[in-house]
């Protein structure tokens, strides 16, 4: 083999092979105890849930994920939970630690306090299938009754359909949203009231409502002027705070709400 | 959601209140005497306390109230919800000091100096 290797000759490294430590010039990562307190539910067994406390010596670069990873494949193999891509894109693992939707894939264990076990709940307000794995059907059902896709009754265009980057900016932040639940699931309405639409429902019927390509926003406005859409949020905030991707959730129920009233003086 | 939790409590206060009020103020309407005698009733530092309680939740809903509404009508309202809740908060304090200052010195007094 040449003395000088560059990205193009170098051989991928072998996976399950640890590097010495020269390679890739980090140093020690540090590393620390953590005890994760899961809240269990297998109703093959207990109709109740319970917690479980795991103990595992994590690093400083490991996520709630890793640890969740850690204890289903070192510790107890029945732990549940969903997760997809583990890079805050798939909405998969949108969870309560510590009392706070987030994703485990997006939450640093060293952001946390490790003194005190990490507490990881499933998300509230959705029936609890096992562990951390919820029933997301009512949420997507919500999803799905505020047509999520584009309605067009022009005739279609050979090419794309233009937008200037002014329009494109008005519903840029509704773009965002990888329907995770974790707006949802942290929203006291939705919480006592299941049929509520959901800060994620209103969040993608905005996308569509203030897009200028779109023809179906009143429709749209329609069905999110009722007993159960914008108006049953009272602007605690909670989905705007619960975001992973940063939307100002509230800020985008607030216009859905003007723009209601507004068509309809 | 805690300015919420408190707009929802301080809510269902004031509603107790207003119940209550409305009952006792119709009693006028039975006979005066009755009105005075319940009224009469209220002169005491439990209720004076209980007044204070009551003036502190019907503040902080006041104002909260006007914060709720500028998040609704308000373009730029839920971008400064924060700062909107700290002036709440800084304007109820502004508001109850010197009123509890006042209203607990004529409680007291009224109590243990008997004017």
């Amino acid at each position: 083999m040449s003395p000088i290797e560059t990205a193009e000759t170098a051989p991928e490294p072998a996976s399950k092979i640890e590097l010495p430590a020269h390679v890739g010039g980090g140093g020690e990562i540090p590393t620390f105890d953590v005890t994760l307190r899961v809240r269990r539910y297998n109703p093959e067994y207990s109709e109740e849930s319970t917690w479980e406390d795991f103990s595992m010596t994590m690093y400083g670069t490991d996520r709630v994920l890793d640890a969740l990873h850690k204890v289903k494949w070192e510790q107890d193999g029945s732990l549940s939970f969903r997760r997809s891509c583990a890079h805050g894109v798939c909405g998969s693992d949108a969870m309560r630690i510590n009392g706070r939707n987030r994703l485990a894939c997006k939450t640093l264990l060293k952001d946390l306090d490790t003194s005190k076990p990490i507490t990881v709940e499933p998300i509230k307000g959705l029936p609890v299938e096992k562990d951390l794995i919820v029933d997301m059907e009512p949420f997507f059902q919500s999803f799905r009754e505020v047509m999520p896709f584009l309605v067009n009754r022009g005739h279609e265009p050979a090419k794309e359909r233009l937008q200037s980057a002014e329009q494109r900016e008005r519903f840029d932040d509704t773009t965002k949203c990888i329907l995770c639940a974790a707006c949802t699931s942290s929203c006291p309405v939705f919480w006592t009231d299941g049929q509520y639409f959901g800060p994620a429902a209103i969040v993608n019927a905005h996308r569509f409502i203030f897009d200028s390509r779109d023809d179906a926003g009143d429709m749209r406005l329609e069905i999110l002027n009722d007993k159960e859409g914008v108006w049953r949020c009272r602007t605690t905030f909670n989905c705007t705070e619960a975001c992973p991707r940063g939307i100002q959730v509230t800020q985008a129920i607030a216009e859905v709400k003007q723009a209601i009233l507004a068509r309809q003086v | 959601m805690w300015s919420w939790v408190g707009h929802r409590i301080t809510g269902v206060v004031i509603f107790v209140f207003l119940l209550v009020h409305v009952l006792d103020t119709s009693l006028v309407r039975v006979s005066p005497e009755a009105y005075t005698a319940v009224i009469g009733a209220y002169k005491n530092p439990i209720m004076g306390l209980g007044e204070a309680a009551l003036v502190a939740a019907i503040v902080f809903h006041a104002f909260n109230g006007l914060r709720i509404i500028a998040i609704d009508f308000w373009k730029k309202g839920p971008k400064y919800q924060r700062q909107m809740l700290w002036t709440v908060l800084i304007a109820w304090v502004v508001v109850m000091v010197p009123f509890l200052i006042r209203h607990l010195t004529i409680v007291f007094s009224n109590f243990f100096g008997g004017h």
